[in-house]
């Protein structure tokens, strides 16, 4: 796959973004190229991105973009996380992508939005280096977007309170420092009162790993299954109001949306990418594939469609960046953008042809790695239903 | 002591080049652009010797056209202390030749009095070689060319020099002009906090009318051409079969 690419155009337009953006963008492939994609099938394999790499993009400043400079960020908006996002899944490897951008820009940002002042310079200095990963658990066994419908429980007892109860497909679950967890402390307020998030830190006791979670793709990623046995929070680690969790959940989805669409575009990037150079140089019935009016054009579409959707992704972290309210949008993009990426990779693996079905080729990761694209972070009919109330 | 670190613009690395139709060049439309590798490697190196404690500033130079800032932008956000950017063309086809860069980078030199000139052997783009070689002889300094090692030790350099078959290693006198090889360090990655600062440090713009030197080309293109096209390989299932179609061939 090149380094450069006729998606870049676009990417680097001072339309959407200025001189450092771009910079940014640079630092960030070549970081992506060196030391993600030479090295990233072993991490496939062991089941986790290493914590080295992490130290080294916290090094880099990449953690930090979102947030202030007296605690280490550089305090740029929604089109830096853009950029980041979309590099991070041009990278191929989207499980190495979700361990970041999950610690970036759907953990860590609940204690930068939330937290005291004491738990942002205990937690974030550390977070923004790479010296500490975040992880966020609201999911259950029962309960996903829907928030309110979640069972642990956090009871008052002293100056602690006590958790219980189990956790569900927590990116970063494994190998976490400390976890954002939404509990129940009062299950008989009206739901969308009674939500509380803590943080939880690694080691407190009763609070364990039940098991790693064998995924159909992210396999570079750690996901858990997480279990909370009488787990003795003190109430300084609670993590904003009490009863105020699910406003803190719902505020970041937000966040959330536009970085998992612009993850996907990124991906769907990569695929057309190497897809086009596959059949260019892939030669049946005496000529490339290429040659195929039918098969380039239906790449051509396709890269139309991951054009559109990257320009509404661009416009709408600009208008974010602006303080326009962007809710409708951001549901838009992450319905569309989920289910585009599992549209680019169905024609992508099918035009690599028997090789594509081979666990060797890029193409058959990305496609497994995109199938969650339309379910994380807000299934697609979750999304539609966001947007039909806004219609 | 300063150190000069003059930067190109060339067409990225890894950019599939096309030549224009008219064959009066490469074409450098909306392609991406990015500093010259080898100047990168000078860059990297000029900001070890100040980390060292062996250079006080580090002043990066870019000779073109006005996009050439982003080029400069780059070298800060390495951490080059300031910038000058000598406009010299609007068109960002036309190359400003060797010997008009020497010019420039002499008058640049007259007037900042660096201690030390690391620049690039080459750039990518049209594979000169020329510049520093020019630079040292128009400042009667001392130069050492394709240098993998240099050590700075009072007013002499240690420059280990890759040349055909072998090292060499001389002592040049300071002040002097090095250009570095690709061997010489990795250049780091430009950090996000660094690629914030860079856009407060000092980026002063002249032109070479200001230095009273004409960039007109001495030289014509005559025509630019794609290199033939590498023909289709073929996968042999043994090492006897190899064997035969070299044979075959004529090879062996």
């Amino acid at each position: 796959m090149p380094d450069f690419s006729p998606f870049d155009s676009g990417a680097r337009s001072p339309v959407f973004f200025d001189e450092t953006l771009v910079m940014l963008r640079d630092q960030i492939r070549r970081f992506v190229e060196t030391e993600i994609k030479p090295h990233a099938d072993a991490w496939e394999t062991e089941g986790a991105t290493p914590r080295a790499l992490l130290r080294k993009m916290g090094d880099l400043g990449f953690f930090g973009i979102r947030y202030p400079e007296a605690l280490g960020g550089s305090d740029l908006d929604q089109r830096a996380t853009v950029v980041w996002a979309e590099e991070l899944g041009r990278s191929t490897y989207s499980g190495v992508a979700i361990t970041a951008l999950v610690h970036t820009d759907m953990a860590s940002v609940h204690i930068f939005n939330a937290g005291t002042d004491a738990q942002k310079s205990k937690w974030l200095p550390r977070c923004i280096a790479g010296e500490a990963i975040s992880a966020v658990a609201v999911t259950e066994p029962g309960a996903g977007s829907d928030v309110k419908g979640i069972a642990t429980r956090a009871r008052r007892d002293g100056d602690d309170y006590v958790l219980n109860g189990a956790k569900m497909f927590i990116t970063n679950g494994v190998h976490a420092d400390v976890y954002c967890v939404a509990a129940k402390t009062d299950p008989e307020a009206r739901p969308s009162q009674s939500v509380t998030m803590f943080l939880v830190e690694k080691g407190m006791p009763g609070f364990t790993v039940s098991r790693p979670l064998d995924k159909h793709g992210w396999r570079s990623s750690d996901t858990a299954e997480l279990s909370f046995r009488d787990v003795r929070v003190p109430a300084e680690n609670v993590l904003g109001r009490e009863g105020g969790g699910f406003y803190e959940i719902m505020k970041n989805f937000q966040n959330e949306r536009l970085v998992i669409g612009a993850m996907a575009m990124g991906e769907a990037q990569a695929a057309l990418e190497l897809t086009v150079e596959h059949v260019r140089g892939r030669i049946a019935f005496g000529a490339p594939l290429w040659e195929k009016q039918g098969i380039r054009q239906r790449l051509a579409m396709l890269s139309a469609r991951v054009e559109a959707c990257r320009q509404f992704i661009y416009s709408t972290a600009s208008r974010a960046a602006a303080g326009e309210d962007v809710v409708r949008e951001v549901s838009m993009i992450k319905a569309l953008a989920g289910e585009l990426v599992n549209d680019v990779m169905y024609d992508c693996l099918q035009f690599h042809g028997g090789m594509g079905f081979m666990r060797e080729s890029t193409i058959e990761r990305m496609t497994r790695d995109a199938r969650v694209q339309s379910i994380g972070g807000g299934a697609t009919e979750v999304m539609l239903e966001e947007v039909a109330k806004r219609m | 002591m300063k150190v000069l670190v003059p930067v190109k613009r060339v067409i990225d690395y890894n950019v599939k080049v096309r030549v224009k139709s008219d064959g009066s060049g490469v074409d450098l439309a909306n392609v991406k652009m990015s500093m010259n590798p080898f100047d990168e490697i000078a860059c990297e190196e000029a900001i070890r010797l100040k980390e060292a404690g062996k250079a006080d500033e580090v002043i990066a130079v870019s000779i073109g056209v006005k996009q050439a800032q982003e080029t400069l932008r780059t070298a800060l956000a390495m951490g080059a202390d300031r910038a000058i950017l000598v406009i010299a063309a609007d068109d960002v086809h036309q190359d400003i030749e060797p010997l008009a860069v020497a010019k420039i980078l002499k008058a640049v030199i007259d007037e900042e009095q660096p201690g030390l000139v690391l620049a690039g052997k080459q750039a990518i783009d049209n594979d000169m070689n020329a510049t520093g070689q020019m630079l040292a002889a128009l400042l009667g300094w001392s130069q050492a060319t394709f240098a993998s090692k240099l050590d700075i030790d009072g007013d002499h350099a240690t420059v280990t020099r890759e040349v055909d078959g072998g090292l060499q290693t001389i002592k040049v006198k300071m002040p002097a002009i090095v250009t570095v090889d690709l061997r010489l360090n990795e250049p780091r990655y430009a950090s996000l906090p660094n690629i914030m600062k860079a856009k407060k440090k000092p980026l002063d713009e002249k032109t070479a009318a200001d230095y009273g030197v004409d960039v007109s080309p001495r030289l014509e293109v005559v025509k630019t051409t794609e290199p033939e096209a590498r023909k289709a390989g073929e996968i042999v299932g043994s090492v006897d079969e190899l064997v035969a179609k070299l044979k075959e061939a004529g090879a062996v």
